[in-house]
């Protein structure tokens, strides 16, 4: 399962900081960010529970990267 | 600007003006260090917190790290001489956070300014779709919400949202949008369209066949937008570099702190800490390397927008990257290269049968008044025909061409009226064309007894004359000499009344493009382009050599093409690419096994989409070259900036160790250096067409 999801944040470092600590995330098989369109792609892993991981992904990128965000809808 | 950005240049503003208003106050000490934590902290907050956060969640050695040790360093030292009785430099520690916001400003907004200038480029997403309902109302709704298989208007000026099938009006399109290219395409009822064209004239009402979310348009703009996230080599390069990169410099600034000091202090010299602190905090804010971070996902990203603003369509950083490293390009002929459709390319009248063909015309016989009159259509309906007759003309005699230039025309004309009727009852596509050639109404009453044998040809009564019309295998049952190896391509004699009246080739039209495409690619430093086709070998090679490729593999099976491809694989150097083109039909597994598969001519083929890394919406083989020009401009533009940043950054780094680089230059070095690296990016957006 893939999903898009919308995201802001400001550098390209941070933008590869967030991917990083999405790819680390339980449920999570893939994450890229693009900086340029602001969008982050994530593979879940098969029995994961895509709202709950998300979650997690958002949590796990707001430590990383202090003023960044996922719209999660 | 978006309201951050706003919030951030007012921040800088303050800073910048009490800064300013700083520099002529007429106060001393620790109250100029309290005055000067104004506007440090305006200017500085958010880097400061980041700084903070970063090291309780374990994450040093970024950005914010360096710039908050560097400014924080340099206020400090301004306190430390305040101690010890010097006077205090509060301005270089504002001044470098100040610059340092404006950097980042301006990459912001230059980041943004090309992310909307290629999402004008592509600015083909529908907004609306237009429904009509039982009373003759419009409603304008969103195209997500419509069902498939709904009737919908597009009225002339609008876009059309979804693919679809023509139900009723004919108008013509505007392509331009997918493809590039503005060449109006005419449609009717019936015909299918695709979501993205503009709708030039008329009315037109559409049953849609999709979703939205299924549309031509919509993953089109997937594709695009997707494509940044498939990184290209140098990025990730890049990326690794920083890792590293960053720690080092880190380590180096504290041992240029320490170690010189230290050192001193061990000969007995004076330490002079505050020397050198201040050259470790200079070593530290040249050391940024957010020039190159930002400024090579930029020149991609820029790259395929440009591209795509040809109708060039590239899935990702790395293929960009490695169609400038393609040395190797392999060719599917059909549908590539030529038109793959087939065409009457030659019609031969035999000299007894041009004579015959005029003495009935002389004599008012049968269809004379026809074929009498035929000169003048002639000259538009054969024009290729007579084209390429020109040059076998020779098998007529050239010199008396002026004179039987006509009278050729006239039989040529009638042998392939002659053709068209006997094969008139055959949905060969072979059939076919000739009876496009011919380009008139058959009366069929004029044929009787057809007869088809298979692997041969026909025979007809057409007009009481016995027309046999097939390959040399019918002539030879027929006990007709004809020549054999006439042409590439399909070759059909026809006898009439059992004698040779000529032959009338068939075959694939090369396309105009090809090869000046072959030339450009050449030029862009392409070493060997392959053709490979599944074509017969007389047909191939008469295309190779029209075309110039340098090699060429005829009658493949599509496992065979698989294998030509893989040899070749094997043949290139590790740095060099191949690029297979098709057009997307049958070619899937040649296009995923090669470096870079490209297909052609996907406008409307979604299997062409999926399985190409590149995909050309149009079928103009000259986009290719197009393309490669593209993305070796784009990686010019990376290795310039790679080069210019880290070479300058090196310079400022020595300059600064040995106390030469002030902060002032520090900071030239690091904004400086982004804001050029981001300008020189943008140029990727260009495209000369």
């Amino acid at each position: 399962m893939k999903k898009t999801y919308k995201i802001e944040v400001d550098c390209a470092n941070c933008a590869l900081k967030m991917e990083e600590a999405a790819k680390k995330v339980e449920g999570v098989q893939e994450a890229t960010v693009s900086f340029m369109t602001q969008k982050m792609k994530v593979e879940f892993a098969d029995s994961a529970d895509e709202k709950a991981v998300m979650q997690n992904v958002r949590k796990a990128c707001k430590k990383v990267e202090d003023d960044c965000e996922i719209f999660l809808d | 600007m978006t309201k951050k950005q706003k919030k951030v240049l007012y921040r800088i503003i303050a800073a910048a003006v009490l800064m300013a208003a700083l520099a002529f106050a007429p106060v001393e000490g620790y109250a100029k260090f309290v005055l000067y934590l104004i506007p440090y902290l305006i200017i500085g907050y958010d880097i400061l917190r980041k700084a903070a956060l970063g090291i309780l969640h374990g994450e040093v050695f970024d950005e914010n790290f360096l710039m908050a040790v560097a400014t924080v360093g340099a206020m400090l030292l301004g306190v430390y001489n305040e101690a010890n009785g010097m006077e205090g430099e509060f301005a270089e520690g504002v001044a470098v956070m100040l610059f340092y916001q404006i950097g980042e400003l301006f990459q912001a907004v230059a980041v943004g300014k090309s992310r909307r200038n290629i999402s004008a480029l592509m600015d083909i997403r529908p907004d609306y779709a237009n429904i009509e309902d039982a009373d003759g109302n419009v409603e304008q709704v969103d195209p997500d919400d419509v069902e498939p298989g709904t009737v919908i208007l597009v009225q002339p000026g609008e876009k059309i949202p979804i693919d679809g099938v023509v139900t009723e009006g004919n108008s013509t399109l505007n392509t331009s949008a997918l493809t590039g290219e503005s060449v109006p395409r005419e449609v009717g009822v019936g015909e299918e369209v695709i979501s993205g064209c503009v709708n030039i004239s008329g009315l037109l009402r559409i049953r849609t066949t999709r979703e939205f979310g299924e549309s031509t348009v919509s993953k089109i703009l997937d594709l695009v937008e997707n494509s940044s996230m498939k990184k290209a080599r140098t990025e990730n390069f890049i990326t690794r570099f920083a890792r590293y990169y960053t720690p080092a410099v880190c380590y180096s600034a504290l041992a240029l702190a320490i170690i010189p000091s230290v050192v001193n202090l061990l000969t007995g010299s004076p330490a002079g800490w505050s020397t050198w602190v201040i050259r470790a905090l200079t070593f530290l804010v040249i050391s940024c390397p957010c020039a190159l971070v930002i400024s090579i996902p930029l020149s991609f990203f820029g790259g395929i927008g440009g591209a795509s603003a040809c109708g060039i369509l590239v899935k990702g950083s790395n293929y960009l990257e490695a169609l400038a490293q393609t040395k190797y390009v392999v060719f599917d002929k059909t549908g590539t290269l030529t038109k793959g459709v087939f065409q009457v390319t030659e019609v031969y009248a035999s000299p007894e049968f041009a004579h015959t063909v005029q003495s009935i015309c002389q004599q008012e016989g049968i269809s004379s008044e026809r074929l009498c009159n035929i000169e003048e259509k002639a000259g538009t309906r054969l024009d290729k025909a007579t084209a390429s007759d020109r040059s076998t003309e020779g098998k007529t005699g050239r010199g008396q061409r002026e004179e039987t230039d006509s009278r050729e025309q006239t039989a040529r004309e009638a042998l392939l009226e002659l053709a068209a009727y006997a094969e008139s009852y055959s949905n060969h596509p072979i059939s076919r064309s000739l009876k496009e050639a011919y380009g008139q109404e058959i009366d069929k009453a004029k044929v009787s007894g057809v007869e088809e044998i298979g692997g041969h040809g026909v025979t007809a009564l057409v007009n009481q004359q016995h027309v046999a019309a097939g390959n040399f295998r019918l002539m030879d049952s027929l006990g007709i000499a004809c020549e054999k190896n006439v042409g590439a391509g399909t070759v059909i004699h026809i006898a009439v009344d059992g004698n040779y009246a000529g032959y009338i080739l068939i075959s694939d039209v090369v396309k105009e493009q090809s090869a000046e495409a072959i030339a450009a690619l050449k030029a862009a430093g392409v070493k060997k382009t392959v053709m490979l086709t599944g074509d017969s070998r007389k047909a191939a090679e008469h295309v190779a050599e029209q075309l110039h490729v340098d090699a060429f593999r005829s009658e493949l099976l599509p496992v065979d093409k698989v294998n030509a491809v893989e040899e070749l694989l094997a043949q290139k150097g590790s740095r060099e690419k191949l690029a297979f083109v098709g057009d997307g039909i049958n070619d899937a597994p040649v296009l995923s096994r090669a470096d870079i598969g490209v297909a052609m001519g996907a406008l409307g083929s979604d299997a062409a989409i999926e399985a190409a890394d590149i995909v050309l919406m149009d079928d103009n083989p000259m986009k290719l070259a197009l393309a490669m020009r593209i993305s070796r401009k784009c990686l010019r533009i990376v290795y310039e900036n790679i080069v210019f940043a880290l070479t300058v950054k090196a310079i400022c780094l020595v300059l600064g160790a040995f106390g030469i680089a002030n902060m002032w230059i520090a900071i030239f070095a690091d904004v400086g250096v982004m804001v050029l690296a981001v300008l020189n990016a943008v140029r990727c957006l260009k495209v000369r067409a």
